[in-house]
């Protein structure tokens, strides 16, 4: 034991973090917008893929399943594929990042809406709500939470994946983790990965929050 | 009956579900009169369910037609007709992620009243159906079973429709508590006067509620269709004999008010009588007790056996168990003469003033006749 405790000084070199404090910042804020930007623009699409599903079922297989695909391919190998047409690029990270969350995101908006129960739907047409209005105010609003967990899970994954995209320059806290690995200084490997797990922490959080607000409804039996 | 007083009529309708053999209903028809209070009742299956949803195009019919006043159902987009059709639906339905005064206010916003229409109409629905305002702000989840039922009853009475379909809307709670609403829904609909027409499994509660009754079988066949008074006395078959199930003079005693029966003044006698006029008063009625009156009230009753040798003044009287008012049934006063002590049921007007009483002669000459 005594043996880790005398390296853990020399793995933390507190004055480093205080020199390159700039840069930390800098590549939160990348990690932050590669992070936000491949979320958002995933969740339209999936949206967008959702309501081709629900309007007709038959697409289901072959969309999840193309999505899934998706899922399955290696980063690096998405990368490898990607760069030859966009090149180390923000939109070889984004484009690559964006499909990993369509998987997730277009099962939990389905579900979701698929989840509201029949005699919910029935109490609606009963009521004499449109199709249309029945489906954006009671559908959209029950199907709420599962969506936002969807957006939830999409998020702390995405954070871990954009640290790989150091590959190819950017990375966010990746850019410590590739550096610290090339160069053997522990410090900067270190900071990457406790910044990069408490930044999906936060996010986590954030949306648990997010989730209890939407759906107030919901609470008790969360509780 | 005129032609007008018609208010939903079926004619000849028919359901036929996709990949079925045979018809969920069957060349239906059947006419409401407005202000009824219909009750459809059958065995599990026979085709409830599909008839009320075909009233207001939840499920469409494969043929027949049907007329709400006269104007077809089809005529108009579904959204349109529905608006004007009160629904409380077999599983309550309410929307969980709406507070219940959104809920009661769901046909009102969709017809775009103002908001202050909306507040005023559900602030007065929550009180009619007997619930707390304080529960508007709550959502679903955080009511009971029976709360629930309410509301969706306010529900679909918001827009004060004229139609209303109810599909089991008590099926969902104990019995008591049934009985309850059973009860409120019932003197309600006296006030409201809508034309409802409300499906149950439970021929009690069709007897109960139903101004008319019609009895479906299998296949949504109608075998009788009369007021439950014609239904208890001549069953149209031995199915619907059956499905009245035992009882059936029980039954309809308990459609008969006390009014209707003989009610006598019975062995009382005033709390200053003498023992002596007291055991006259026995004697004449063949009873061992005599009720005390203390002017109009009906103290309660005092056995001959605690007379001797005092005067009624002298003897504390027991209390009757019940007292029912002219219109409680036939049946209730029945139980109150079986149960009580003195086997008689004793009837007071609203204020409490005592009106004579009933034995168990006058009250199977009810039925026996
Ligand atoms: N969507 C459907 N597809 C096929 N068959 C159906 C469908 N809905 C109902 N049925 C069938 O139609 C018949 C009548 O059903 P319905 O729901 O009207 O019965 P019900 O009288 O309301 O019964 P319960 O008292 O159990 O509610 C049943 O045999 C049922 O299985
Ligand atoms: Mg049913």
């Amino acid at each position: 034991m005594s043996v880790v405790f005398g390296q853990a000084d020399q793995l933390l070199d507190w004055s480093w973090v205080e020199r390159n404090i700039g840069q930390i910042v800098d590549r939160t804020w990348e990690h932050l917008t590669l992070t936000g930007i491949s979320v958002a623009l995933g969740l339209v699409i999936s949206v967008l893929l959702a309501i081709v599903v629900l309007r007709w079922r038959w697409s289901y297989p072959p969309i999840t399943g193309a999505a899934g695909l998706l899922y399955t391919i290696p980063s690096l190998a998405l990368f490898a594929l990607l760069v030859p047409f966009t090149g180390l690029s923000q939109t070889t990270a984004v484009i690559a990042l964006t499909s990993y969350t369509l998987f997730i995101l277009i099962r939990n908006i389905v579900a979701g809406i698929d989840g509201v129960p029949a005699y919910v739907k029935e109490a609606a047409d009963g009521m004499g709500y449109t199709p249309r209005s029945r489906f954006w105010r009671i559908e959209v609003p029950l199907a709420l939470p599962a969506i936002v967990a969807g957006v939830r899970i999409a998020t702390v994954t995405t954070v871990g994946l954009v640290t790989v995209t150091a590959v190819i320059g950017l990375g966010g806290y990746g850019f410590f983790i590739l550096r610290g690995l090339n160069t053997f200084f522990w410090t900067q490997l270190i900071v990457g990965v406790l910044l990069s797990v408490v930044l999906a922490t936060i996010l986590d959080l954030a949306f648990v929050a997010l989730q209890a607000w939407l759906s107030p409804w919901s609470k008790r039996r969360a509780a | 009956m005129a032609e007008t007083d018609v208010m939903i009529r079926l004619q000849s309708v028919t359901k036929q579900y996709a990949g079925t053999e045979l018809p969920a209903v069957g060349d239906l028809s059947l006419d409401i009169e407005r202000g009824e209070f219909v009750t459809l009742v059958g065995p599990s299956g026979c085709g409830k369910t599909t008839t009320l949803k075909m009233i207001n195009r939840i499920i469409e019919p494969t043929s027949g037609k049907i007329l709400i006043d006269g104007v077809d159902a089809l005529s108009m987009p579904a959204h349109e007709l529905r608006r004007s059709i009160g629904y409380v639906i077999q599983q309550i339905g309410l929307f969980p992620h709406r507070t219940i005064a959104q809920n009661v206010g769901t046909v009102p916003s969709l017809l775009g009243w103002e908001d202050s229409r909306i507040a005023e109409r559900t602030d007065e629905l929550i009180e009619v159906v007997g619930l707390e305002r304080e529960m508007l702000d709550r959502y679903p989840s955080e009511l009971s079973g029976g709360q629930q039922q309410r509301v969706g009853v306010a529900r679909a009475l918001a827009a004060d429709p004229p139609v209303l379909l109810m599909d089991e809307p008590f099926g969902a709670v104990d019995p008591i508590v049934r009985g309850h609403l059973q009860q409120e829904f019932l003197e309600l609909q006296r006030k409201l006067g809508k034309t409802v027409v409300f499906v149950t499994h439970d021929i009690d509660e069709a007897i109960r509620l139903g101004t008319r009754i019609a009895i479906l079988n299998i296949g949504g066949v109608l075998e009788q269709y009369d007021t439950p008074t014609e239904i208890l006395s001549n069953p149209a078959n031995q199915f619907v004999e059956d499905f009245l199930g035992g009882e059936r003079g029980l039954k309809r005693l308990g459609l008969l008010p006390i009014s209707s029966a003989d009610i006598v003044r019975g062995p009382v006698a005033d709390r200053t009588s003498t023992a002596e006029d007291a055991r006259a008063v026995m004697a004449e009625h063949e009873v061992d007790w005599i009720g005390v009156l203390d002017g109009d009230r009906l103290l309660g009753w005092v056995e001959a056996s605690a007379l001797d040798g005092a005067d009624l003044s002298e003897v504390e009287p027991r209390p009757f168990a019940v007292s029912l008012t002219a219109d409680a049934s036939l049946r209730e006063a029945l139980d109150s003469v079986v149960t009580g002590h003195a086997r008689t049921a004793v009837v007071v007007d609203r204020e409490g003033k005592y009106r004579g009483m009933l034995d168990l002669e006058a009250i199977s000459e009810e039925i026996t006749e």
